[in-house]
């Protein structure tokens, strides 16, 4: 929709693009979800695509994914032998409740810092083990856990004029088993609870990342594959207030998802069989 | 910035927040639609070098130096595009307002895409055909015929405006410029009930580009009702077009009228509102309750009780109920509820409004023109000549546009600044502002015999109206339609219509009998399951049977011809259906499989008054001209029309041009609604075209001196015995000797037939996580003479889908202060292409109907057993019984969980 309020886009940023900052200025990327709905606080945007940050970079320690990397790059990027965990960026991209249209120039970085509970890049994010550059205005560089980004609903750890600048995913988590689990209440929806567990190759530890039901993404980690029961009481042992509500999942459904598809997911990953 | 649009260069400059699409509109792309605003219906969508993306949600100055492509520019009248003519071909659509995203969407398809659209069309929402149409067209299916001269109505015609809506040229209501236009925003109330103590306008007056700021002060102090209908007083007076008193979260409080939609929004941030907040409920039983807050204090004596907030009470005794329970040998009694829910036509309501040579112009999104013009004149103390209200083709109603909640806004300004003024609602006001359909809470209590046969059959309809009165009394009514369907001596039905602090209900698709549809046929699957008989069988021993009098609410003289036993037909067909399909197995082990039926009847047309005017002229370019007031958002009509006069005189639709749904060039017609389109327009149109047939056979048997009884309609001719007179011949005859072919005719709706339908589904639903999954849907449903095979199976399928919509996917969520969580269709999930399985419709061919060509509308009847089909089928497939709606994963698994403990304990 029109942004009635905006009265300035900074189509050409400076390299540093926080410099700047003021009140009332947004970061703008893809733009998918800025023009969605009204934001009348806002008075200037600052285009971050203008800077043409390197969308996918692999490199010998891991992946590097440039904030502004839209999510068809990221569907469409190939995957050499050996990256088992490579199957779930393509299933977290199907995650998302948009379509392939808004995926032309939605951005991976977009959806991270939106921090919805339901935001698929951040679960993808939080499971691969990332770590999120931050770039303050003053030019100081940050670097946060994925897993402790995202505060709650529509949080984070940013601050005013600071910006996710890329996403760094280290090799051995992308050479992690992984198996998954979304339930939306429709179709192809947006997700009520979208599970990640990941296990070494050859190993019999779980990493479980909880999304979606939670007001912020868990990792509930397992040195040695752990029973039924344990797990339960671990999902068990979340918080109350932690399991979200909104027009997407209650609570109580949530929580009850989360331990019918960690106990799933557990259970495959038991299997073993190929990655 | 410079961009390509369509092959053609633009340097312009948008306003730096701006999106694409309305920026291709400004530079008349009126092609690119606004249904969402918000990216999640893509009928915005445009091509950005190639690539489809929602223009909502594309910033405007990402066009610089790029070429877009929107609807106008991939296809050319008389030069379609493939895709272009494979919507045309399906047809691929009922109101036309999402094809143009459909089509710039699945024009760009690969291979993949084309395999699984579910995934590929989740981007696209349809509100009106169920999505097989849409597939159908994406997969080069055609299903629109040539019809042979007199020989239209029981062929699948193409819609008259086909080709205008799949290359972007058909106009809707927006879909115009007007210089000096003023643009309207609405200041809505935070509060539930607030009493309005002041407003200060001065800084919203100081924002350049703002003209008026309109209070309750400005209005005229003139009570009306929203909702459209001939009589009036079938509805309360209890509105102002602004109050001083806010009675829902929504409630309009202020309107800013200004240069820019911008400056009016700004406006409107501006404007410093002083409330009194009052006390509010939200629930009818406690509204009704003593002490309860009093919405109003309406000395209107159309409320029965303001001090009880009921609005309307009914109570009906036929027979003797407690004698009836007393004979019973099973009794089973439940309360079940229908919820709040949206219309999501994707067309927002929108109005523009204009003086012409001192007359008032209103151009807007209704279903029905001539009542609009007719409260405009009320409120504004205008005579019937100083005002022309009219459509062009609307992005679909289901009832939400019988209403006027646009028209009078753009009035009140265009009255009092002499200016050009329009009033565009957002996707937001449609759900906090727009009338949903009424919540219901039926307790229906049934006794029978052990036979089956009904002794007694007692219901208690509570219904939440909302802040206003709108519909609130005839959707009452219109609940008997589920009590006349089966026979039994003894039946009571009790309904309170009650104001509460919630937006205001009004007509939605199946009006009034959708809700007691789904609790009667509800209670009668569990009296089914009490007696140990197939419900289906129940049924079949309790229907009425022709010459059988319909009996609800009073047991005397009425006006339904009812001849022929349809339900009974409707009943066996679906019983067949679901046998023959028996054996789908589940989807896997977790998953437990069941069947489940529910059938409706009501009547054609509404009880209340219901006119209709047609005009036909054979004109001196030797087309009929067909003139009829009927608004076409995707009902349909409009081609049944056609069909009707090119069989009539005839000829094939070609030689028809349809003038429509406006008040200055057509007659008198109530509106679309109730079904009433086909039935009373069509009747109409059916009588003018035979009063011009028999003119211009006279003509012709005067001419050539052959008896008219040896003369036929013969497309552009008549053929007189052997002889052949040309149209052309005739009409210079008449010419010469003053004869004009032309009439005019009303029709009525009284009397009236009945439609009815039986739904089947077979579901199955995940033990664990709640899900539910259609295995399989069949509607068979009695519509009468087909006039129009393709576009029946399309209304069908849409009203399942909608309903399947209603009953599945659909929540409507208020917070504690009866706030709407969800306003959006982001959150508020109409059903997508993923969600909705194919409908295997079967048609019963009945003759009794005193419709145009025996023909019988059954856009609405399609959609009220849905609900309880579906919910007998979980049912049956989990032992369960769900009394409440809607059936989504996290209301249907916490039972079933319970069911298991009590089972295995």
């Amino acid at each position: 929709m029109d942004l009635n309020t905006i009265t300035e886009v900074v189509r050409r940023p400076s390299e540093r693009p926080g410099a700047g900052w003021h009140e009332g200025d947004a970061w703008l990327a893809g733009g998918t979800w800025l023009y969605s709905t009204e934001q009348p606080d806002l008075r200037r945007l600052i285009d971050l695509t203008a800077l043409h940050w390197e969308p996918l970079v692999p490199t010998d320690t891991g992946l590097e994914i440039g904030a502004t990397c839209t999510i068809r790059d990221l569907y469409a990027f190939p995957w050499p032998e050996g990256r088992s965990a490579g199957v779930l960026f393509r299933r977290s991209c199907e995650a998302f409740l948009s379509s392939f249209k808004v995926w032309n120039t939605a951005t991976v970085g977009g959806n991270v810092c939106l921090s919805l509970p339901a935001g698929p890049m951040i679960t993808l994010t939080v499971a691969l083990e990332a770590q999120y550059e931050l770039w303050a205005p003053d030019g100081s560089v940050r670097f946060v856990d994925a897993l402790d980004f995202v505060t709650g609903d529509h949080r984070n750890v940013l601050a005013p004029g600071e910006v996710l600048r890329r996403i760094v995913i280290p090799e051995h988590a992308l050479r992690r088993r992984t198996a998954h689990r979304r339930f939306t209440l429709t179709r192809l929806g947006r997700s009520t609870v979208f599970l990640v567990g990941t296990q070494r190759p050859g190993g019999d530890d779980l990493v479980l990342t909880v999304t979606a039901g939670t007001t912020r993404p868990l990792r509930i980690a397992f040195d040695s594959l752990p029973d039924a029961r344990t797990l339960r009481q671990s999902i068990d042992a979340v918080p109350a207030d932690v399991w979200f509500a909104d027009p997407n999942g209650t609570p109580d459904h949530r929580r009850h998802l989360t331990r019918h598809f960690a106990e799933e997911i557990r259970r495959e990953l038991t299997a073993g069989g190929p990655a | 910035m410079s961009c390509i649009v369509n092959g053609r260069e633009f340097g312009r400059e948008p306003a730096p927040g701006q999106c694409l699409r309305t920026f291709l509109r400004e530079l008349g792309h009126f092609g690119v639609k606004k249904g969402c605003d918000a990216g999640d219906c893509g009928a915005c969508t445009v091509w950005l070098d190639g690539a489809p993306v929602h223009s909502c949600i594309t910033p405007a100055f990402r066009a610089d130096g790029r070429e877009v492509t929107t609807i106008e520019g991939l296809g050319r009248p008389g030069a379609l595009h493939p895709v272009q003519r494979q919507f045309e071909d399906a047809p691929g659509f009922q109101c036309g307002f999402c094809t143009a995203g459909m089509i710039m969407t699945s024009a760009t398809f690969t291979e993949d895409q084309r395999a699984d659209l579910p995934r590929a069309l989740k981007g696209n929402l349809c509100r009106c055909t169920g999505y097989r149409a849409i597939e159908d067209a994406v997969k080069g299916v055609g299903a629109v015929e040539a019809a042979a001269p007199g020989k239209a109505v029981g062929a699948s015609v193409g819609a008259p405006a086909g080709h205008d809506v799949v290359t972007g040229h058909a106009e809707f209501t927006m879909d115009t410029r007007i210089d000096g236009m003023l643009h309207l925003k609405v200041l809505h109330s935070p509060h539930a009930h607030a009493r309005v103590l002041s407003i200060d306008r001065s800084a919203a007056l100081a924002v350049p580009g703002v003209h008026r700021v309109y209070t309750w002060e400005d209005v005229p102090r003139r009570r009306f009702t929203t909702a459209i209908h001939t009589d009036h007083l079938v509805d309360p007076d209890d509105t102002y077009v602004l109050d001083d008193t806010v009675r829902f979260a929504g409630q309009r409080v202020a309107a800013v009228l200004a240069d820019t939609v911008g400056a009016a929004e700004e406006g409107c941030r501006r404007l410093a509102v002083e409330y009194e907040v009052l006390p509010a409920v939200f629930d009818p039983e406690a509204a009704m309750a003593d002490g309860a807050p009093q919405l109003h204090g309406s000395d209107d004596p159309f409320v029965r009780d303001p001090a009880h907030n009921i609005l309307l009470e009914l109570h009906a005794h036929i027979g003797d109920v407690d004698a009836g329970f007393a004979a019973a040998d099973v009794i089973h009694e439940g309360t079940y509820f229908s919820p709040r829910v949206q219309h999501a036509h994707l067309e927002t309501h929108g109005s523009i409004a204009w003086m012409e040579d001192g007359r008032l112009n209103v151009r807007t999104s209704s279903q029905s023109p001539s009542i609009a013009k007719v409260k405009l004149e009320h409120l504004f103390a205008l005579r019937p000549d100083q005002v022309r209200v009219f459509c062009r083709r609307v992005g679909g109603g289901f009832g939400g546009k019988q209403e006027v909640i646009t028209e009078d806004l753009v009035a009140l300004a265009t009255l009092d600044t002499g200016r050009p003024a329009c009033l565009e609602f957002t996707r937001e006001e449609e759900f906090t502002t727009a009338s949903p359909r009424h919540p219901m809470t039926l307790t229906v209590k049934l006794g029978a015999k052990a036979d089956g046969t009904l002794t007694a059959f007692q219901v208690r309809n509570v219904s939440n109206t909302g802040a206003y009165g709108n519909h609130g009394g005839e959707t009452m009514y219109a609940g008997g339609a589920a009590v006349m369907i089966y026979r039994c001596p003894n039946k009571k039905f009790d309904a309170y219509s009650v104001y509460t602090n919630t937006v205001p209900s009004g007509a939605l698709r199946g009006y009034g009998m959708t809700q007691p549809a789904f609790a009667v046929e509800s209670a009668m699957d569990e009296l089914a399951r009490a007696l140990h008989i197939d419900p289906l069988e129940l049924r079949r021993r309790n229907i009425v049977r022709p010459a059988e009098p319909l009996v609800a609410l009073h047991d005397g003289p009425d006006d339904v011809v009812f001849g022929e036993d349809g339900l009974a037909t409707c009943l066996d067909l679906v019983g067949d259906a679901l046998a023959r399909t028996a054996d789908q197995v589940p989807p896997g082990p977790e998953w437990l499989v069941g069947a489940g039926v529910a059938s409706s009847l009501h009547e054609t047309a509404p009880p209340t008054e219901h006119l209709s005017e047609a005009w036909v002229t054979l004109g001196d370019d030797l087309i009929y001209e067909v003139a009829v007031g009927t608004v076409e958002f995707g009902e349909g009509t409009s081609t049944a029309h056609v069909q009707i006069a090119a069989n009539q005189l005839g000829t094939t639709p070609s030689r028809i041009r349809l003038v429509q749904s406006d008040t200055d060039r057509t007659g008198f017609d109530t509106g679309a609604f109730a079904s009433a389109g086909l039935f009373v327009a069509g009747n109409a149109v059916l009588r003018a075209a035979n009063a011009v047939r028999d003119r211009i056979l006279e003509c012709a048997a005067t001419h050539t001196g052959v008896h008219v009884v040896m003369c036929t309609m013969d497309d552009d001719g008549v053929v007189c015995g052997d002889r052949r007179v040309s149209l052309a011949e005739l009409v210079a005859l008449g010419r010469a000797r003053g004869i004009r072919f032309t009439a005019a005719r009303k029709a009525y709706g009284s009397p009236r037939s009945v439609t009815s339908n039986t739904q089947g589904f077979r579901v199955a639903v995940h033990r664990v996580t709640g899900e539910i999954r259609i295995l399989y849907s069949v509607q068979a449903a009695d519509a009468g003479v087909i006039i129009n095979p393709a576009q029946v199976r399309g209304q069908v399928e849409g009203g399942v889908a909608q309903g399947i919509g209603f009953a599945l996917t659909e929540n409507h969520h208020l917070d504690g202060s009866g706030v709407m969580v969800n306003p959006n269709l982001r959150n508020y999930r109409i059903p997508t292409y993923a969600d909705i399985p194919r409908t295997e419709v079967l048609l019963v061919g009945s003759a009794d109907s005193v419709g145009p060509m025996r023909a019988k509308g059954m856009a609405e009847c399609c959609i009220n057993p849905v609900a309880p089909a579906l919910a007998n089928a979980v049912h049956d497939a989990t032992g369960v019984r769900y009394r409440a709606l809607p059936l989504t994963p996290e209301r249907i698994y916490g039972r079933l969980l319970a069911e298991q403990s009590v089972s295995a304990g």
